[in-house]
């Protein structure tokens, strides 16, 4: 997969044109190593349609659950059948063997605009610096939520 | 606040997340590895962030009975029990580990969260005993896993670990760890003379600083031993590191805790019970021991209509059900997640929760995750995992 072909969403998502229009999505390495191990996967229908940025997928680690947006508007003509017995493929091969969908694009120029990977590595470095520079501390929002509510 | 460890686990390149107020680690080499690391080999965790209590005088054994559901007086020397303390109306204050060494001198382990709170309610209802709180001046690192008790036996051949019975105690010193043979260069005879000399001069000033204390306990489900010794030991961690090795010893951090304790149907004080839960309504019925002639919540414990049950279930869809999710039952609210999790041995989603005593094992519920209806199943038990 050549440099130019893959294309970023801000949510992390990547996209991948191929051929009639259809494009494959996934998940970044950046997303995955920040979800931890990835334990379940609620795939959309195949038919459905999204519109950019609309929820499309969920993902739960053992910490949280995440959603997945559509990095493109569409209709999802297959999803990843092996996710659902193998979670873990997202974190062992996010561009990969983790693939999550493939989507016949209805606006194709939506693809054009999305982020290419270097300026997604400028992006994700942009924000690894920023947690750099909080020590890399992370609030364990489940943790909070447990002494807020048990009082 | 950090623990005397903290340095050792950024270096490991562990994620630091806050657990009320600590920076502990989540993880190192990922959750659901050093679980399954637990589970078959054995797992070095640090766990200096919880209280830690030492009672000390003739009336510390009845300070410790007059507050705990459970019963002391069947704990000998060199024992340690689990109890929980309540209030007058039998709402639980915190769940504890009691250590008795001997007649005069006891050891209390409380969750971290409750360290203020823990350390007030006992100090204030002691007359004569004295309550200390230790939990700075000593770390606690906890060892589990099936090769827990090999590998222990290789660290400290001079103690009889295997023999020890779960909950029982040793009371050691940090000395009787043996020395890794590897790092040991010749010595001249005067090196060695220096060395002796000045073991003796630390044996009389230190002999504090070099107390160990080994219980055959744990939060995991596995075979296990805790270790309390001074804070400033900090080396016993990578001492435990090298031994460990041949026994594929790994760091494991909060989030694989959560895990193992979940699937081995421990319950955690803040999610699965707090200050308006009685121990009669979670599975500690076996902690309270009505027969006491007196315990701080007894006559509430006794008479006080129990109007929720803590159940475990098991979700029947792929999705990870979480504290404070909805439970319904036949369409209708009837309760709430308390724990809820990924259980990685076991491959399977599952939590515990409160419904209405009337609730049967197997019977089917919908927990509301994320705004979507899922349907699970009640277990027959908490503990979904037993260790062979």
């Amino acid at each position: 997969m050549s440099e130019e072909e893959i294309r970023f969403s801000k949510e992390h998502e990547w996209l991948v044109l191929n051929e009639g229009g259809i494009a494959t999505m996934g998940i970044s390495d950046f997303a995955q190593r920040q979800l931890g191990d990835i334990v379940s996967v609620e795939l959309p229908k195949v038919g459905s349609a999204f519109s950019q940025m609309q929820p499309m997928a969920i993902v739960d680690s053992v910490k949280a659950s995440s959603d997945i947006y559509s990095a493109a508007s569409g209709e999802v003509i297959q999803v990843n059948e092996d996710l659902i017995e193998k979670p873990e493929l997202i974190n062992q091969s996010p561009y990969n063997l983790g693939w999550i969908v493939k989507i016949k694009l209805s606006n194709p120029q939506e693809f054009e605009q999305l982020m290419t990977k270097e300026e997604y590595d400028v992006f994700i470095g942009e924000s690894e610096k920023e947690e750099g520079e909080e020590g890399q501390r992370e609030e364990s929002s489940d943790k909070r939520e447990a002494n807020e509510q048990s009082k | 606040m950090k623990t005397p460890f903290y340095d050792l686990h950024v270096k490991s390149g562990a994620k630091i997340v806050n657990f009320h107020g600590w920076d502990m680690p989540l993880q190192y080499l990922g959750i659901v590895q050093e679980h399954i690391n637990t589970r078959q080999n054995v797992s070095i965790f640090d766990v200096s962030h919880m209280g830690r209590f030492e009672i000390k005088g003739a009336d510390a054994f009845e300070l410790l009975q007059a507050l705990a559901t459970n019963d002391l007086s069947k704990l000998n020397d060199n024992q340690a029990l689990y109890s929980p303390i309540c209030y007058e109306d039998g709402g639980i204050v915190d769940d504890l580990i009691i250590y008795r060494i001997n007649s005069q001198r006891f050891l209390v382990v409380v969750n971290a969260s409750n360290r203020t709170k823990d350390f007030q309610w006992i100090a204030s209802h002691s007359n004569s005993s004295v309550v200390k709180d230790i939990s700075d001046a000593t770390a606690l690192v906890a060892i589990q896993g099936p090769r827990a008790s090999q590998m222990l036996e290789r660290a400290l051949p001079a103690l009889d670990l295997a023999g020890l019975k779960p909950f029982d105690l040793i009371k050691a010193n940090i000395l009787d760890f043996r020395q890794p043979i590897a790092n040991k260069k010749e010595e001249t005879k005067e090196e060695i003379e220096e060395e002796r000399e000045e073991e003796k001069e630390s044996k009389d000033n230190n002999k504090k600083k070099e107390e160990l204390i080994i219980s055959r306990t744990g939060y995991t489900g596995e075979d296990g031993f805790e270790l309390i010794f001074d804070s400033s030991q900090i080396d016993i961690w990578e001492k435990l590191m090298q031994i460990g090795m041949p026994f594929n010893i790994k760091p494991a951090g909060l989030g694989a805790r959560d895990t193992l304790r979940l699937e081995a149907g421990l319950m955690l004080y803040g999610n699965d019970m707090d200050e308006i839960t009685t121990p009669l309504e979670v599975p500690l019925r076996w902690t309270v021991k009505l027969e006491k002639p007196s315990f701080v919540g007894k006559q509430a414990l006794a008479t006080r209509p129990i109007t929720k049950e803590l159940v475990g279930f098991e979700v029947l869809e792929k999705r990870i059900a979480r504290y404070a999710n909805k439970v319904f039952i036949d369409g209708q609210p009837a309760g709430r997640v308390t724990s809820g999790g990924y259980a990685p041995t076991l491959r399977k989603s599952i939590g515990f929760c409160f419904v209405p005593p009337s609730v049967s094992p197997g019977q089917l519920i919908e927990i509301e995750i994320g705004g979507k209806m899922y349907k699970a199943k009640i277990a027959s038990t908490t503990r979904f995992y037993k260790r062979k």
